[in-house]
């Protein structure tokens, strides 16, 4: 008996996320073209709360095409057509009826390389509050300021020079500023486009580990080129491959025993 | 050491020291094209420092301006302060000038002396005792300008050498002007009348003052109507409008206007803003909206190019965050982009500033007398003026047209050094 309560307990631990925790975005056919290229083919897969998802693949394989699907940011691509649905927490977001602006403040986003405003530091974490009217001047926005910065990981070092430039800081803390400014408008999703791409190895483990501790109260989806990356922060990963999503499930299964030849071949460096 | 020396025609040849015929031949080519460059500056920077040499060398005499100083008596009564215009103001002027030459007397030699001095002088007295009436029985030193033809001889424009039918001075006005000379009556301040005073027929009197306050209206409009106009455009059409076969037309098109010559704009003024709306001719007014067709396509273009050099990275941020369409244009790309909007501004409203054909067609190139009160008063424009003051006979317009254009010509690069240095200042390095 307690054998099988044991495997109980190891199979809740290792099968699928999905099944501990809700769904936060589930994807059901979605298909993107470019004109009358199509970049991403019918990709069904569900993200799971309050977890790390990685997105892999070689260079064009679609994993950026879809991760800016999440909160359409593709709407901004005039060539760019999304068929199928998305849905977070049940809502399909390619709704008419969904103001893309509402979506965004839900669903924040870390870009590839570090773009703060040309602001002080201050303003660049209270402008997403301020525009959403999230927060009074004055100690109200001091307040959420301070908190998106501390966990984001920078208050320490960025406090006595919060009217100084954000474009001042080195590219690392650069990079949180924007994990901070995406954070500061109370998202439930956060999604980072190779957030590290730009930064050295030191400042990449400072955003890694503040990923990590992010996760407790965010979903949050990264496309990483870094196989170590998508190893060391996530839970479950997705690969893609021309478009096409090969293969979803734990990062640990799919590093230690893909099911999909290509994925064994992509992360053992044969190609990509 | 093989490697480093080869066989050539017999000599031992270092390749890493000597040059070989071919590579020789490449230096040279450098060298030749270096040359042409340089020497295409040189002929460029010789052809300027003659034309603005030239300039100032003409315009050196209109620096100054040759006064004669007279006390003037003010007889009791000759003067109504409540009805000024009943005096004459000439005869009491003449008065103190027959005093010093008592021996003027046939009608003949009185005009020939009048000649030397400006017909100014008596608007001149009028105004100085007006503004200060307690003079009328008294007397009142008065300094004024001398005439073209004394201001000439003065300078030495007017060589005394010549043979007296070749120039325009009698031997007496030379004897009288030598006279005025030897009781220190002549003197040649600065000339402030070039900027203050509105044009007139006479040289001595003509000044710019109408010419800039019309440039002045002129380019206010032009800037109220472009600049919102230009950006309006330009941010709709790089920012909200879909890229359709209709867009490119458009913009293929803002990009003809920009090219059509200035003096199409003219026509177009004339026949749409004078004949159909009736608006006034030789107005500032007029001036301002023929200019700011011309200008628009240059703001637009630069508005453009300013929205278009803002890095997506700054779009993309600002939309992440959940920013609209508006706000992210309004808060952040707008304000990255004004600099190089403001310098492509002040780069069109310079040209806008020198532009002279259009205004011609709206007959801002009207004689006008007095500065302009409003800008839907009849005005000239600094361009328009230097064509006027080049088109006159006179001596003494010779000097003031190079002076004028040394005064557009010090706008123009006092508009594109605030340019410059804003693009310097305010240039951002991502």
């Amino acid at each position: 008996m307690a054998k099988t309560v044991e495997k109980a307990d190891v199979l809740t631990d290792t099968a699928p996320r999905t099944a501990g925790h809700e769904v936060k975005v589930a994807a059901r056919d979605v298909s993107v073209y470019y004109g009358d290229k199509q970049a991403l083919i019918d990709v069904t897969i569900d993200i799971p709360a309050r977890q790390v998802m990685a997105f892999i693949g070689p260079s064009g394989c679609g994993k950026s095409t879809f991760l800016r699907c999440i909160n359409r940011m593709n709407d901004t691509i005039d060539i760019c057509s999304v068929k199928g649905r998305i849905e977070v927490d049940g809502v399909n977001i390619y709704d008419p009826k969904i103001d893309p602006v509402l979506l965004r403040a839900r669903v924040g986003m870390v870009f590839q390389k570090p773009n703060p405003f040309p602001k002080s530091i201050y303003d660049n974490i209270a402008y997403g509050p301020r525009i959403h009217g999230k927060a009074k001047a004055g100690s109200e926005m001091d307040a959420i300021v301070e908190k998106s910065l501390r966990r984001a990981g920078l208050w320490n070092e960025v406090k006595d020079r919060l009217k100084e430039p954000g474009i001042g800081l080195s590219g690392g803390q650069q990079q949180r500023l924007c994990i901070a400014r995406a954070i500061a408008v109370n998202p439930e999703i956060i999604l980072m486009d190779e957030p590290c791409s730009a930064l050295d190895p030191i400042a990449t483990a400072k955003v890694e580990e503040l990923i990590d501790e992010l996760r407790e109260r965010y979903t949050i989806v990264i496309v990483t080129h870094s196989m170590q990356q998508a190893a060391r922060v996530s839970q479950r990963a997705a690969f893609f491959h021309l478009g096409n999503l090969v293969e979803e499930g734990e990062t640990e299964r799919m590093f230690t025993n893909p099911s999909d030849q290509r994925t064994q071949d992509y992360i053992t460096g044969r190609f990509g | 050491m093989s490697d480093t020396t080869e066989q050539t025609g017999g000599a031992k040849r270092n390749v890493w020291y000597d040059p070989d015929a071919r590579l020789k031949k490449r230096h040279a080519a450098d060298m030749r094209l270096r040359a042409y460059g340089i020497a295409a500056i040189i002929f460029a920077l010789g052809m300027l420092a003659t034309l603005i040499g030239t300039i100032l060398i003409t315009a050196a005499p209109a620096v100054t301006q040759t006064m004669v100083t007279f006390e003037v008596e003010v007889p009791e009564g000759s003067v109504d302060p409540d009805n000024p215009s009943g005096a004459s103001y000439q005869t009491m002027l003449n008065a103190s000038i027959a005093r010093i030459f008592p021996d003027v007397d046939t009608p003949r030699e009185r005009r020939e002396l009048r000649q030397l001095f400006s017909n100014g002088g008596q608007y001149q007295l009028r105004d100085q005792i007006l503004a200060d009436p307690s003079v009328i029985g008294g007397t009142v030193s008065i300094a004024f300008p001398l005439s073209d033809i004394g201001d000439q001889l003065h300078k030495g424009v007017i060589d005394r050498n010549l043979p007296p039918d070749f120039r325009r001075v009698s031997d007496t006005q030379i004897g009288w002007y030598d006279v005025l000379v030897e009781r220190g009556q002549i003197s040649a301040p600065l000339n402030w009348g070039l900027i203050f005073n509105a044009d007139s027929r006479f040289p001595e009197l003509a000044g710019l003052k109408g010419a800039l306050v019309g440039s002045f209206y002129a380019l206010l409009i032009c800037f109220l109507i472009s600049f919102p106009v230009g950006i309006a455009a330009a941010v709709y059409l790089e920012e909200f409008a879909p890229k359709n076969r209709l867009t490119d037309l458009i913009e293929v098109n803002i990009n003809n206007l920009a090219a059509v010559p200035s003096i199409v704009f003219g026509l177009l003024g004339l026949a749409v803003f004078l004949n159909f709306f009736g608006m006034p001719r030789s107005a500032p007014v007029v001036g301002g909206l023929v200019l700011s067709l011309m200008t628009l396509p240059t703001i637009i273009i630069a508005t453009r190019a300013a929205l278009k050099a803002v890095p997506p990275s700054i779009r993309e941020a600002a939309i992440g965050v959940g920013a609209s369409k508006m706000q992210t244009v309004g808060h952040h790309v707008l304000p990255l982009a004004m600099p190089g909007i403001l310098t492509g501004t002040i780069i069109g409203l310079a040209q806008a500033l020198g532009e002279t054909a259009p205004l011609l067609l709206i007959g801002m190139n009207a004689f006008i007398t007095a500065a302009p009160d409003s800008m839907f008063n009849p005005s000239t424009a600094l361009p328009t003026q230097i064509y006027i003051w080049a088109d006159s006979p006179e001596r003494g317009f010779t000097s003031r047209t190079s002076a004028a254009i040394i005064v557009l010509l010090g706008f123009l690069i006092t508009m594109n050094a605030i340019a410059i240095y804003m693009r310097k200042r305010f240039e951002r390095k991502w």
